[in-house]
């Protein structure tokens, strides 16, 4: 076990500057996902902690030590690749123990670890295959192997399951929330999917353009999106989003986009409010509520049902607000709704800087 | 209906005038490699009296192994009359370093140029591709002079050397490509398994070349056992090549002209990328078209 602490990281890859002055911490036994859509950075923040890049500037600390300029067989981490990355001539025993061989470790204690690996993951039964031989959930789970005997102090996944069926995903997804669950060892783990970061993060690191937009739990990166980006890149169906003006009568302040008129009593500013201050507002689908004594009405265009829930979409105003209706109501398109929002869950975002109020 | 498809049932039957034309076309075209080694097979096995008769698409009336015999042990290549036995040897004692050396080296320089990319490695292997468009003879006499100062000219390790410097181009980028089509994540996989530059390429990318490495096997043999220029120059009297003895047998000219035996030479001197070729054509085929889809 080791934490990870990266001070004013700036990496290029050609001419292109990737992460601009980063900082980030991860603590000891932490499940730290980096989320964000492709080309933000993530996957070479991760191959800088892993070596793979050269650093331009600022440091990277593993387990205490300087490792910035370390060799990545020496940083004491373990990898999982997307494309699993096994090497195709050797069984999957001898992919498990490559680097341990390398090492010169005494064949018993390879043989070990790579048991209790194989016993782990269930690998028992493919020691002898080759990957060729394999489909590609156990390839992953043999790439995760070929990590774990490694008994690294951190363990770095890129993207490990963005190559796997949707039930593969979910199953190995729940296997390797166990496996950190088991181990405790630090884990650093690449994603552009919401779900695998909702799912197995103990934070959540959202990353656009080489830089950090936030740092914090799975609950509080979805219910407090520090800004427009964070907020419409979590959550499916997204956010809803309305644009309007900020009104301010004795003391009580109100989101107006006219019709909508909503009581922001709820809301925890940050900064006090000023009146006609040009704002967005964001909405979770499921704090829409239809009931028929809703203030608000529209008219629903759009019925998606989901099994367990169904996604009705209103049109209310030529803005289209979707709500994650559960319960064995049928709605149908067409029909007129009433409904409410709960203002004291929303966001609400500055129109210039797209930052939260 | 059913007369119908009785019709067209035996119009299937007969070729169609396309197809035909494929056929004809195909058939002159074997033929126009066929028939030459048809006759230098039917002259090697024919006595000399046989040949003078003219007929030379005619089967041997009297069937004799002699003319090989003397090809390979007897026929006179200059002053010495031993044959292209020699040269065989000598051809063999060329080619396998002469394809060992060029491959291990290209597919080290390919790993290198695809994984590692040391600063210049473009602008290095533009200039090394820049060395494939160079005639030989251009090099000929700086490199005779190199070699003499370094005392290797007219010696086996000089010719090796020679064959090794003229296929790096070649055997680099076979192996660039090849490794090309390789997932970088594969090789960072290694580097973090802490696998270093000779390990990962020993252990790691050689076993999984085998394909790309018969294809290079295969130019390389046919090649180096094909030439003739470089023997010549370099190789010193010792270590003249097939090709060169063949050339001295067929080209000595005391009395009559042996036909018989420089066909049957000439079959022998051929005789091993030949073999290679029916071996490997399969392999051939199939590496190509993997080195080829990428990069």
């Amino acid at each position: 076990m080791a934490n990870v602490s990266i001070r004013n990281l700036s990496v290029s890859l050609g001419d292109n500057e990737i992460i601009n002055n980063l900082d980030l911490d991860v603590t000891e036994g932490e499940f730290l996902v980096l989320l964000g859509p492709s080309g933000c950075g993530k996957s070479t923040l991760l191959h800088s902690i892993a070596g793979l890049n050269e650093v331009a500037d600022g440091t990277i600390e593993i387990g205490g030590q300087d490792m910035t300029w370390a060799d990545p067989s020496q940083r004491n981490i373990g990898m999982v690749f997307q494309s699993y990355a096994l090497y195709p001539t050797m069984t999957v025993e001898r992919n498990m123990s490559f680097a341990l061989r390398i090492k010169g470790m005494p064949a018993a204690e390879i043989e070990h670890r790579v048991r209790q690996a194989a016993e782990i993951l269930h690998l028992e039964p493919l020691l002898k295959r080759k990957p060729s031989q394999l489909s590609g959930g156990q390839c992953q789970r043999v790439a995760i192997g070929r990590a774990l005997v490694r008994e690294a102090g951190v363990f770095l996944f890129d993207e490990p399951l963005s190559n796997l069926d949707a039930k593969l995903r979910t199953e190995l997804r729940r296997e390797l929330k166990l496996l950190h669950k088991r181990l405790r060892s630090t884990m650093i783990y690449v994603t552009h999917d919401q779900v695998d970061a909702m799912t197995l993060a103990n934070r959540i690191v959202v990353m656009r353009n080489g830089c950090i937009l936030q740092i914090g739990a799975p609950s509080e990166v979805y219910e407090k999106p520090e800004n427009l980006f964070v907020a419409g890149f979590l959550g499916t169906p997204g956010m809803n989003f309305i644009n309007g003006k900020l009104a301010v009568t004795a003391g009580t302040t109100a989101f107006v986009a006219m019709p909508l008129n909503l009581d922001l009593s709820g809301y925890a500013f940050r900064q006090p409010p000023t009146a006609g201050r040009a704002v967005t507002l964001g909405i979770r689908p499921e704090h829409i509520r239809i009931v028929p004594q809703g203030s608000l009405q529209g008219v629903i265009c759009l019925v998606e049902p989901m099994g367990n829930h169904q996604i009705v979409w209103i049109d209310c105003c030529g803005n289209m607000i979707s709500s994650i209706v559960h319960g064995v109501i049928e709605y149908r398109p067409d029909q007129p709704v009433r409904f409410d929002i709960d203002g004291s869950k929303a966001s609400l975002f500055d129109q210039a800087g797209e930052q939260r109020l | 209906m059913s007369h119908s498809t009785a019709a067209t049932l035996r119009i299937r039957k007969l070729p169609s005038p396309a197809r035909i034309g494929v056929y004809a076309f195909l058939i002159s075209a074997a033929a126009f490699f066929v028939l030459p080694l048809y006759i230098m097979l039917v002259t090697s096995v024919k006595s000399m009296e046989e040949i003078q008769l003219g007929n030379i698409f005619a089967l041997p009336i009297s069937f004799t192994i002699e003319p090989w015999r003397a090809a390979w042990s007897s026929a006179c290549t200059g002053v010495a009359c031993e044959g292209i036995r020699g040269g065989f040897l000598n051809s063999l004692a060329i080619t396998i370093p002469s394809t060992i050396l060029p491959i291990l080296f290209g597919a080290l320089n390919g790993y290198a140029l695809s994984f590692w990319r040391p600063r210049g490695a473009n602008l290095l292997f533009a200039v090394l591709m820049m060395g494939a468009f160079i005639p030989v003879q251009v090099m000929m006499f700086p490199l005779v002079r190199i070699l003499a100062m370094l005392g290797l000219f007219s010696s086996l390790p000089g010719i090796v050397l020679v064959h090794l410097v003229f296929s790096m181009p070649v055997m680099t980028l076979l192996f660039r490509n090849y490794y090309a089509s390789i997932p970088q994540e594969l090789f960072k996989a290694a580097r973090i398994d802490g696998g270093g530059f000779l390990r990962i390429f020993f252990q790691l990318m050689l076993p999984m070349s085998v394909p790309i490495i018969i294809v290079a096997t295969i130019m390389q043999v046919t090649g180096v056992w094909n030439d003739y220029i470089l023997g010549l120059v370099f190789a010193g009297r010792d270590n003249l090549p097939m090709t060169v003895q063949l050339n001295n047998v067929i080209n000595t000219t005391t009395g009559v002209r042996l036909y018989n035996v420089n066909m049957a030479a000439t079959i022998l001197t051929s005789l091993a990328p030949l073999t290679i070729y029916f071996i490997s054509g399969r392999w051939f085929v199939r590496g190509i078209a993997a080195g080829a889809v990428k990069g």
